[in-house]
């Protein structure tokens, strides 16, 4: 770990570090808690569905409702004590701004496109093209929506402003499965491109 | 273990409980093992025994425990819950326990007296003409069920805290214990049991409370999920032991504050 440095910067040459120890820290721990999130929200949804549809058990945490619940009521510190470290260093350390800002649509656009044709380099992964900054920045607003209509749902008695503001205890229901939706469906591009770009991934494990 | 949830006929399609025996706790399967994709992720990431059904299980219920003190420190026992028009009531009103409507406790009006109990200075039994002679009040709140489902009902009854201070409850004491017809039973806390809006509840949309909410008494409380909200009330008790419940021994949270 000696090579590791916390503060150093975060240049381009190939052998510096690209993502510091404390991103990889809090990525991880995010994965294993977003799991367990999804994985027991879904049982949890099965107990009373807002669609016609449910959740196959084979995919689902707790195995039924009261274990779902407690998985999900103990996942939840997890994810959120290690979100608002995430947040705060990535907003200190001036990484999100240095990585994720500016996003311009027309550089989206293009480079949607390059990616649809296979011609999007990835050569330096300490830059991230900008589809990357927004899938990224969005994933974390995401978070963000997904903690604030879960806690409308679990209190909305004592929190009942902030349930209000969801249009009550039935509409923060949905907009927490939205959110769910929109993380999911984040994690399904991200596994996918960092299976697609394996030194990626390594990143993520060594920094580099 | 496969009667539950059975609804009223005409209840609303969104609030039925579409696979209702999911729902109930095998003994037979070990609880919390299920969920192997999510569960291989935990594994391969963790490398260590939280898997384990029986170890994950008591720190669980150990987070559980911790989870009721979080939210006891949420808990402002002078706000409170959202009140409706009677037109948002939901019409009819679902029907929910772990039996049937036509299993449902009958329990017998004239002869019915209530048992007071524990840390209290008049033990009296109380008839229902007795309860009913009592001060009332109206609330039409969300009834807010553990399953994620809601539904808008009006409840006239006595503010239970009126009711321990007359019966020289010590308000002191940590819970309030109920246990109802059929063997049902669940412990709250003792803010909770003075709350403003925490009622003893005898009458359902201003009539006199039906066999399917609870005949002859409920204890409704809009801060709490609807299992803590019990039905059939045969006894009550002031007490500082943690007495539990049916559902809470079960795995459900114990406090399941809103």
């Amino acid at each position: 770990m000696a090579s590791v440095d916390i503060s150093s910067t975060e240049s381009a040459a190939p052998e510096s570090v690209i993502h510091p120890l404390w991103v990889r820290i809090t990525h991880w721990i995010n994965a294993v808690a977003i799991l367990v999130m999804i994985g027991s929200g879904w049982q949890i949804y099965n107990a009373s569905p807002l669609f016609p549809f449910t959740f196959p058990r084979s995919i689902t945490l707790g195995g039924w409702l009261a274990g779902a619940i407690m998985w999900h009521f103990a996942a939840m510190w997890v994810l959120v004590i290690n979100g608002i470290i995430y947040v705060t260093l990535g907003i200190v350390t001036g990484r999100f701004r240095r990585k994720l800002l500016p996003i311009y649509p027309s550089e989206v656009i293009a480079a949607v496109k390059a990616a649809l044709s296979g011609r999007l380099a990835h050569d330096d992964l300490s830059v991230y093209n900008a589809v990357q900054r927004l899938l990224y920045l969005g994933v974390i607003l995401a978070g963000v929506f997904v903690v604030l209509t879960g806690l409308s749902i679990w209190k909305p008695v004592q929190l009942q402003e902030l349930t209000a503001l969801f249009g009550g205890y039935d509409g923060a229901r949905y907009l927490h499965f939205l959110a769910m939706s929109l993380i999911a469906g984040f994690i399904a591009i991200h596994v996918l491109m960092a299976l697609l770009v394996p030194k990626s991934l390594r990143a993520m494990i060594r920094g580099k | 273990m496969a009667r539950i949830h059975k609804p009223i006929p005409g209840v609303d399609k969104h609030l039925l409980i579409k696979d209702a025996a999911k729902l109930l706790p095998d003994p037979t399967r070990r609880l919390f093992l299920r969920g192997a994709g999510s569960l291989g992720a935990l594994t391969f990431l963790t490398g260590c025994d939280i898997i384990d059904g029986d170890g994950a299980e008591r720190v669980l219920r150990k987070i559980s425990s911790f989870n009721d003190g979080a939210q006891a420190l949420l808990f402002n026992p002078n706000r409170l819950a959202p009140t409706y028009p009677e037109s948002m009531i939901t019409r009819p009103f679902p029907f929910n326990a772990y039996y049937g409507l036509d299993e449902a406790p009958e329990v017998d009006g004239p002869s019915y007296k209530l048992q007071v109990g524990g840390l209290v200075d008049n033990k009296k039994s109380w008839t229902l003409q007795e309860l009913y002679a009592l001060p009332q009040e109206k609330q039409v709140t969300r009834h807010i069920c553990v399953e994620g489902w809601s539904a808008i009902g009006s409840w006239t009854g006595t503010p239970l805290r009126e009711f321990l201070r007359g019966i020289g409850a010590d308000t002191r004491a940590k819970y309030v214990w109920f246990r109802c017809a059929e063997g049902y039973s669940t412990t709250i806390d003792m803010p909770t049991a003075l709350h403003p809006q925490t009622q003893m509840t005898f009458k359902f949309d201003d009539k006199i409370l039906p066999r399917a909410y609870g005949f002859p008494m409920k204890i409704r409380m809009p801060t709490k999920l609807g299992f803590k909200n019990p039905k059939y009330v045969m006894e009550m008790a002031v007490t500082n032991d943690d007495l539990g419940g049916y559902w809470e021994d079960q795995g459900y949270n114990w406090f399941s504050g809103l």
